[in-house]
């Protein structure tokens, strides 16, 4: 093949190539060496569907970027050493105290490198949004439905990376070894060593013996700017390559289908709109990290072991499990022994439950559908009202525990008592995610029969006619066809049958438990309670062509 | 079957195809069907596709932004030259900031901005807006493709004898189960094992309560009614390399109840005169617990809330730590000082497997 | 009119009048609430003053005190406390308290300076306890803030945060803000320790050490002190930083994405 061509080349068979121009050069050259043009023949008009909640997933993508460039810019300054020094740089209210390296490196870029503090304080602003972003473009596929086939393994690719990017801002912002951050390690070995067996020993070997050692901030240095990041980039190129190839899901709407997608095209509408909200959200952050200050580790203080102060929290991110361990009570079991620490293990294996939780709901929901096929219409949440239900309750738990965590500065701000706070959130952890539920399920149960309502009926209009006998009826506008389609398109699944349990010779079938366990549960999900069943066109017909009996 | 759709009636059953079909996705107008997918909607010219003069405008304002990000980039260049570091101007309403960080901030912020917003606003108004459907395929492969995939993998692994040579699969297996093993044993190293550490601290008998503050040793009397000190075992440099990892565990917190007041047996035959010596180290997790109310002689720990009545044998009355704050045996020495009468009697701090 | 009634039904109007309504019930709650007063003469030397002291006790603190001041099941005893206490607790306003909640806040005082003095010379009549301190105590010429800021988070930022933004204690008391207390005061409650808080006689914290400590407050908790970073949130840490990050971190991305996915504007038809 290769030698074929050079050959016509080199035969000055194709006039072409001598008057080509430079740019068409180069992507020769590429193409003869990379096969850009194959890739660029399948991408390069690839279409892009408009809507703003897609972007979401792109805000975390470029808080990611901002946060590896300016992370590279402060390993240039920093020194993760526990060595103790003493003080003597710009920061004067810090003349004389003794100190890490780690933490006197962090005051050298703070008021020694020009620039410095901007690139922390873009560091940490970025970390905090991409986490939040990352979450909130979670809450938007989780809510549209977009985990469905074909998407679920992109879904966990995303869910691994919320988590990974939860504990590289855990090793990030503990790496000055200031006192706040440091309580946070010591809050850390106090729950590994309640891990019964080997607590002690996890502890001994992380801390290089006991805390905090000597060695913490240098191996939390390298998990933090080497493994973690390390393995999320990886996963964020998988993850985008997924995108790529299931092409974007899209809303239901006139001339979309689960076989199109239908928008601009990426070069050149997507090229500058994803391009240039790179630069939207880099430019965002800046500002923010011009006029509002983060984490200013100087007036914290470097980290002692016997000192402490009060609003010891975590980032954002991390506060959920803070408030899972402020509200546990102090369950402590000795056997032969042996200490079972429940008071702080409880709450440590339920971090991991809290996050499965939304994270396997994905493959619950295909199981007790058993739905095979691809989907990449969009549900609207109304349309999935125990999805939905589900998602909020989730929210609403994460929501209660991270209350939990900041129980002193919602004691202090609202006048309550601490311990008034920790109580509502031990029971809120119980009756909110329920309560939440049944409402939300019922808020959707009404959408849709708001929207059967208005494809039946038409919008109103607004307008009062006065019939001729007397009656005043108000005037239904009629909605158009491609209103009528956006309110229908969505699917409703009927709810799975145990078919007879005997077969047609009599003969008893078996229905095992987790049969039974799925037919409840899809009952539950797409029962009468659970869904409106959406307008038939007979029913349309019937009323419009009765017109004006209403 | 549930994965049915509920909704035959739109569907006209000819469309059925074994995946990614849907309710009436198709964009087929056919039939009477009042629900059908119209199709895409006829494309409507935006005021810039129609009138020239608007599309100037949007040239300008694009253009615009650019030279404004351009700007933007010299003034980061010119405050990076001009602002000393350590200048700290007012801003209202932001406060005495620093002017290096806020001019930086702001123009670089300004610059990437107006880039995109360039970049927005010329794909908004002046690149087509004509919206396009792209054809999906469905990710599974053809019954073909998969056959012949699983026919070459048939071929390949017959080729490999793998299943036939029992004895070259069974040692592999074994060969790569192994080797793992070698890097688990480099992480030994890692730290030393945990023994008996956890349960001493730097206390011993006889050793004098230094105040954290004066670096000077206690005497009870310096330890008023209502007063709150900590205190390090003597000996302890707090500017040595292991300080933090010994007063992690060594850390003293000292009060003066009215002995009469004190309810706990042994607390009271621990203290001297009133004055109780209790580990300053949470059994919760290890914060530092030392919000003490004198009143009512409660300490808090500011972590996770934890509340130990000091003049109980530091009992927990609320929150999530397991036990009681160990206390250290204190008395006086000939010289008057208060001295250790020992080690702790348990481990302080959180607890653990092992502790018992 | 017409327009006004149109405008009537504009989402927001409900919000303008109830903003409107809010307005003016503060004006007028501002202009008819009776104006704290609480004056009387003044007197002076020292047992003339405790005896004018003696007499505004007997009629502002009494009740809860006893009438020697040995205490009652409404208010601790005051024997020993010293002048220190009573110029802390008077002077911020805390005392007289104005009905039994947690702890007794700060509030516009109700005596003056001279009031005060005299109070406090009967009191510290009542047994010996630590005195005013004065100005070379509170304010020294020479103070170590970075070595204020070491005794600072061993001994205060417990219940005080950091930089003095303070927070809670169980059962809805809670350690103040530092940041508007005077300097004197912030000495007298280290010396006698007010209410909730521990103590830190000066075989504790030696009076270098607390001139130390406000200093310290002062370079980090006070009108003057700098933010170099930008505006602070309050101090509070990662809560507030979180809270921020949603609300207008993320608030700004998605009005931003709102803007970029959103389709241009239509040429009208004409």
């Amino acid at each position: 093949m290769s030698t074929e061509s050079t050959t016509k080349q080199s035969g000055g068979e194709m006039p072409r190539q001598r008057k080509a121009p430079a740019g068409e050069r180069v992507a020769d050259w590429a193409d003869g060496r990379l096969g850009i043009y194959s890739l660029a023949k399948a991408n390069m008009r690839k279409i892009f569907p408009d809507h703003w909640s897609f972007m979401l997933g792109e805000v975390a993508l470029y808080s990611f970027i901002i946060v590896i460039l300016t992370g590279v810019y402060l390993t240039l300054f920093f020194t993760p050493s526990m060595a103790e020094i003493e003080y003597h740089g710009s920061y004067v209210p810090m003349h004389g105290i003794t100190m890490s390296e780690a933490y006197a490196s962090t005051l050298e870029i703070s008021f020694d490198v020009r620039g410095g503090l901007l690139m922390r304080q873009i560091h940490h602003w970025g970390a905090l949004i991409f986490v939040a972003a990352m979450f909130v473009h979670m809450m938007r596929v989780f809510f549209t439905g977009a985990f469905r086939k074909p998407r679920e393994v992109n879904w966990l690719f995303g869910f691994l990376l919320l988590v990974l990017g939860m504990f590289t801002g855990l090793t990030g912002y503990s790496l000055p070894d200031d006192l706040l951050s440091g309580t946070g390690i010591r809050f850390m070995e106090g729950a590994i060593l309640s891990v019964p067996v080997v607590g002690t020993y996890i502890s001994m070997f992380l801390f290089g013996g006991e805390f905090p050692g000597h060695d913490i901030i240098s191996r939390f240095f390298s998990i933090h700017v080497l493994l973690l990041p390390g393995i999320m980039l990886g996963l964020l190129v998988a993850h985008l390559i997924l995108v790529f190839y299931h092409k974007h899901t899209q809303f239901a709407g006139a001339g979309k289908t689960n076989r199109n997608v239908v928008g601009m095209p990426l070069l050149p509408v997507y090229m500058a709109k994803a391009g240039g909200f790179f630069f939207l959200v880099f430019g965002v952050i800046s500002m923010l990290a011009a006029t509002f200050s983060i984490n200013p580790v100087w007036v914290v203080g470097p980290y002692r072991s016997d000192q402490v102060s009060t609003n010891a929290q975590p980032d954002w991110y991390m506060g959920f499990s803070e408030g899972l361990v402020r509200i546990m009570p102090g369950w402590e079991i000795n056997i032969w022994d042996h200490t079972l620490v429940l008071g702080v293990f409880i709450p440590l294996m339920v971090l991991p439950l809290v996050l499965g939780a939304i994270a396997v709901y994905p493959f619950i929901e295909s199981w007790v559908t058993g739905d095979k096929r691809e989907h990449h219409i969009l549900d609207r949440p109304r349309n999935a009202p125990t999805r939905t239900a589900f998602g909020a309750a989730w929210i609403a738990w994460y929501f209660v525990m991270l209350i939990g965590g900041g129980n002193d500065l919602w004691a202090t701000h609202f006048h309550l008592s601490i311990n008034a706070i920790t109580w509502f959130v031990r029971i809120g952890f119980f009756v909110v995610p329920v309560i939440t539920f049944v409402i939300t399920k019922r808020i959707c149960m009404g959408l849709q029969r708001h929207d059967k309502e208005k494809v039946l009926h038409g919008r109103e209009s607004g307008i009062i006619k006065r019939l001729p006998h007397g009656e005043f009826v108000e005037v239904h506008e009629r909605l158009s066809q491609e209103d009528l389609h956006t309110l229908t398109a969505h699917e409703q699944y009927s709810p799975e049958e145990i078919g007879p349990e005997t077969d047609e010779q009599g003969v008893r079938r078996k229905v095992g438990r987790s049969e039974k366990l799925r037919a409840k549960l899809s009952k539950g999900f797409y029962g009468e309670n659970s869904q409106v069943a959406k307008p038939t066109v007979e029913e349309y017909e019937e009323i419009t062509s009765g017109h004006g009996h209403h | 079957m549930s994965s049915e759709t509920g909704s035959h009636d739109n569907v006209p059953d000819d469309e059925k195809l074994p995946r990614a079909h849907e309710g009436h996705g198709e964009t087929a107008t056919r039939g009477e069907d009042p629900f059908a997918n119209p199709g895409l909607p006829p494309h409507e010219n935006r005021v810039q596709d129609v009138d020239e003069r608007a599309a100037k405008r949007s040239e300008r304002t694009v253009a615009l932004f650019f030279t404004v990000s351009m700007l933007a980039t010299v003034g980061f260049i010119a405050s990076y030259v001009a602002f000393p570091i350590d200048k700290i101007i007012h801003v209202w309403p932001l406060g005495d900031i620093s002017a290096l960080n806020f001019s930086l901030g702001l123009t670089l912020g300004l610059a990437l901005f107006c880039i995109g917003a360039g970049a927005v606003h010329w794909a908004r108004t002046l690149m087509s807006d004509v919206e396009i459907a792209d054809d999906r395929h469905p990710i599974e492969a053809e019954p073909e493709v998969r056959a012949k995939v699983m026919e070459d993998f048939r071929q390949g692994a017959k080729e490999s004898q793998l299943g036939r040579r029992k004895l070259v699969r069974n040692t592999m297996f074994g060969a790569m189960a192994l080797v793992p093993l070698s890097g688990v044993v480099l992480l030994r190293d890692l730290g030393p094992l945990p023994k008996d550490k956890l349960r001493h601290t730097l206390w011993a008998k006889g050793k004098l309560l230094v105040n954290e503050n004066t670096d000077e040793p206690l005497r009870p009397e310096d330890i008023t009614m209502g007063s709150l000190a900590f205190a390090r075992p003597e000996g302890l440099d707090p500017h040595s390399e292991d300080y933090n990892t010994e007063i992690a565990k060594a850390a003293l917190m000292l009060v003066r109840i009215e002995p009469d007041d004190i309810k706990d047996k042994q607390s009271l035959d621990w203290s001297y005169q009133g004055v109780l010596a209790y580990s300053k180290i949470c059994t919760h997790v290890g914060c530092p617990v030392s919000l003490y109310e004198q009143q009512t002689h409660h300490v808090l720990c500011p972590c996770h809330q934890s509340t130990f009545d000091l003049a109980d044998g530091a009992k927990v009355l609320f929150g999530p730590a397991g036990h009681p704050l160990p206390q250290l045996k204190i008395s006086v020495n000939k010289d008057g000082y208060l001295e250790a009468q020992g080690d702790f009697a348990e481990p302080v701090g959180p607890s653990f497997w092992e502790r018992g | 009119m017409k327009k006004l009634s149109a405008r009537r039904r504009h989402p927001l109007a409900a919000l303008v009048v109830l903003i409107f309504a809010l307005a003016a019930t503060g004006g007028l709650y501002t202009a008819l609430a009776p104006a704290d007063e609480a004056k009387a003469a003044k007197g002076s030397g020292s047992s003339l003053a405790i005896k004018e002291g003696k007499k505004l006790y007997a009629v502002g603190c009494a009740s809860c005190h006893g009438t020697g001041g040995q205490g009652s099941s409404d208010g601790p005893s005051l024997v020993g406390v010293g002048a220190a206490a009573v110029d802390f607790q008077v002077g911020t306003g805390r005392m007289p308290a104005q009905k039994p909640e947690a702890q007794a806040p700060k509030k516009p005082v109700k005596y003056d300076q001279a009031e005060i003095d005299q109070l406090a010379a009967y009191v510290a009549s009542l047994g010996p306890g630590p005195n005013v301190p004065n100005k070379s105590q509170y304010d020294p010429n020479e103070s170590d803030a970075a070595a204020g800021g070491e005794l600072f988070r061993t001994n205060c930022a417990q219940c005080h945060n950091f930089t003095g933004e303070g927070g809670a204690l169980s059962k809805g008391k809670f350690a103040p803000d530092l940041g508007d207390v005077s300097k004197k005061h912030i000495y007298e409650a280290m010396q006698t320790g007010p209410q909730s808080m521990p103590s830190y006689p000066d075989s504790v914290i030696t009076e270098k050490g607390k001139g130390d400590i406000i200093a310290y407050l002062e370079t980090v908790n006070s009108e003057e002190s700098d933010s170099p970073g930008g505006y602070g949130l309050g101090g509070f840490g990662p809560v507030s930083e979180g809270l921020f990050a949603w609300v207008f971190g993320l608030g700004v991305m998605v009005a931003v994405a709102v803007w970029v996915a959103a389709r241009t504007a239509k040429a009208k038809k004409s």
